[in-house]
């Protein structure tokens, strides 16, 4: 462990639905600027460890630390405020409302002065910030003024990472941001994780996809039975991690 | 892998159709897990002509297309009977008909774009103007002061039942199209407790003046309405609360996670539209100086359908207040023109009731073909 302390991390959660104990003393760690992925099998306990981790739920041990000091995340708002944005997999969009419109919901922007006062939305700023934003992500959202419905599902899920990326001060996760994607929309999010991570973000990554994973990752790490069972660098081959998320290869973190 | 693949297959909403099948076809042959990438992979991305997006906005702003079948049915009708129709007296008499189920209406369209529903509103009017009322003689006196306080308890009656609505939607999970049938019942068999049955007449001086008088040739319930759609129309387009609306209505999971309290917003808009039920109680004892017990059962289905023919859609998430005002004058201008003409006007709900079901089929079209692309 190096003397700096991560970004954010989690030490020995534990958390159980009924009988079945999802995470048992699970550690995971983030580190700024840098695509970390979350990989296991399925029922390894990834999306409730992303959940305990963005204030979702509470877990029942264990410790999360962001810059080395112990928080408390009552709520998903709570996470948010201090700088943890999550991007679900159902992207949470609404249907009728223009990219910019769903990237301030809950968080618009109003007009200076007493029409401000009056909750009137400031939306040449919003549309502008929105457009620079996906700009600067490479998001070509070809139509501003159309509904999020009439976007192909790649330039949805731009315009949910974009939302995220515009409002995280420290970490990102992304579940399965790729999952219903094909092969150019996919390259394209891949692109700007990387592109999100270089600004200083710490991005996680929850993907089944090995290949995928390796290419964007600097820091992958296994769950496996509700314990983080190993960690790899970019280096690793398909065969570690699929070794490492069935038990068939013994690696120690 | 293998199960990273389902997801894959199984998550992509486009199953068929031919929206599905133009804008995906860089897609379906060459996803993650396929090796060999299909050869119109390095085709160009699916583009969207912005024809086909300036067709699409036209097809959802149907506001536009209902304001040409009213002046569509204005211009026939001023051709049909030159004399009658296009007068200063009879314009008169369609902004005075329409504006207390106006002022309910823009309510209304808060609501549906919200996703909700309310049958409540025409009993909430008609409980509302009780309370006035009987307030009012209670109160005694002939003056402004007395209609205040009669005003104060309709908006009073009319948030109270609102709000009700609203807890019962919201905290107890009854789905509002029976939470608000049952006060549809409730609040006109309050009504008739309060009065045994009877309706109570209105007799104070200045209930009177008002109804007399009329600024700039218009009497003042139609001002109000006035007030009421330019107040709701701004709010609805361009402030957070508005826009808040919206979201809810389109998504109202995205809205919960984005911190908006769903709940409390929804119980607002109940609210908001009780106190305009109860506002248009008050209207009506003005107009009619009396409560008119027997008059409203039809209220809500007038508005509901003034609402969706002005392009709200009954899922939430769309709808503007311009359009309701259009969606309002429809149907009174078809009654008032066939009226003149002569026609049996009934022929005007066999009409109004057909072209609601095309309007709400029209809207399912659009949805279908929203959510494939």
């Amino acid at each position: 462990m190096p003397d700096e302390p991560y970004l954010f991390e989690a030490r020995g959660l534990v958390k159980s639905y009924g009988h079945v104990q999802v995470l048992r003393q699970a550690d995971f760690h983030i580190a700024a600027g840098k695509v970390t992925s979350l990989i296991g099998d399925n029922g390894a306990g990834k999306s409730t460890l992303v959940k305990i981790m963005s204030g979702v739920m509470p877990p029942q041990g264990g410790d999360l630390l962001l810059h080395g000091a112990p928080i408390q995340l009552a709520s998903p708002m709570n996470a948010r405020q201090h700088g943890i944005e999550t991007v679900y997999q159902d992207l949470a969009l609404a249907p009728d409302l223009t990219p910019a419109q769903n990237v301030y919901v809950g968080r618009e922007l109003l007009k200076p002065g007493l029409l401000g006062r009056l909750g009137v939305l400031d939306n040449k700023r919003m549309r502008e910030v929105a457009f620079d934003t996906f700009t600067a992500l490479g998001t070509d959202v070809k139509d501003m003024d159309a509904s999020v419905a009439a976007l192909s599902g790649g330039q949805r899920q731009s315009v949910a990472i974009c939302r995220s990326v515009m409002w995280a001060r420290g970490v990102i996760f992304m579940d399965e941001p790729t999952a219903a994607l094909g092969v150019r929309q996919t390259r394209h999010v891949l692109d700007t994780i990387r592109r999100v991570a270089e600004q200083g973000v710490a991005v996680v990554l929850i993907s089944h996809n090995m290949r995928e994973v390796l290419e964007v990752s600097d820091s992958i790490q296994v769950l496996r039975h509700g314990v983080r069972v190993a960690e790899f660098d970019s280096t690793a081959t398909v065969e570690q991690l699929v070794g490492a998320m069935t038990g068939a290869l013994d690696v120690a973190s | 892998m293998t199960a990273g693949g389902a997801t894959t297959g199984g998550a992509h909403p486009t199953g068929a159709g031919e929206a599905g099948l133009r804008h995906d076809a860089d897609l379906s042959g060459t996803r993650m897990t396929t090796p060999t990438p299909a050869p119109n992979a390095s085709g160009p991305a699916s583009t969207r002509s912005p024809a086909a997006g300036l067709l699409r906005r036209g097809l959802r702003s149907s506001p536009a297309l209902m304001a040409v079948v009213l002046l569509t049915l204005m211009a026939v009708f001023a051709i049909l009977s030159p004399d009658a129709f296009p007068t200063q007296g009879n314009f008169r008499n369609l902004v005075v008909d329409t504006s207390i189920v106006m002022v309910m209406a823009v309510g209304m369209t808060y609501v549906i774009v919200a996703a909700g529903f309310d049958l409540s509103i025409g009993s909430v009017l008609v409980f509302s103007g009780v309370c006035a009322v009987k307030v009012m003689n209670w109160v005694g006196g002939q003056g402004y002061w007395t209609v205040l306080a009669g005003l104060a308890a309709s908006l009073v009656g009319g948030v109270a039942w609102g709000l009700f609505n609203g807890f019962c939607v919201t905290r107890l999970r009854v789905p509002a199209l029976i939470t608000t049938l049952g006060t549809l019942g409730a609040a006109l068999g309050a009504a008739n407790l309060i009065t045994n049955g009877n309706d109570l007449n209105v007799a104070q001086k200045a209930m009177l003046q008002l109804q007399l008088a009329s600024v700039l040739g218009l009497p003042w319930i139609v001002w109000v309405a006035v007030v009421v759609v330019l107040v709701g129309a701004a709010v609805l387009r361009y402030t957070r609360f508005g826009r808040h609306t919206y979201v809810i209505g389109s998504n109202d999971e995205a809205a919960r996670r984005a911190g908006i309290n769903v709940d409390a917003h929804l119980v607002k808009l109940y609210a908001l539209l009780g106190g305009l039920a109860g506002l248009a109680g008050m209207m009506s004892l003005i107009r009619f100086s009396t409560t008119t017990i027997g008059g409203h059962s039809q209220d809500a289905l007038t508005v509901i359908t003034a609402v969706i023919l002005g392009g709200a859609s009954l899922y939430g998430g769309y709808g503007v207040v311009l359009g309701t005002v259009i969606g309002i004058f429809i149907p009174t201008v078809l009654q008032n023109g066939l009226i003149i003409q002569g026609v049996q006007p009934f022929w005007q709900n066999v009409a109004i009731g057909f072209i609601l079901i095309a309007a709400v089929y029209v809207d399912q079209l659009k949805r279908k073909s929203r959510d494939r692309a």
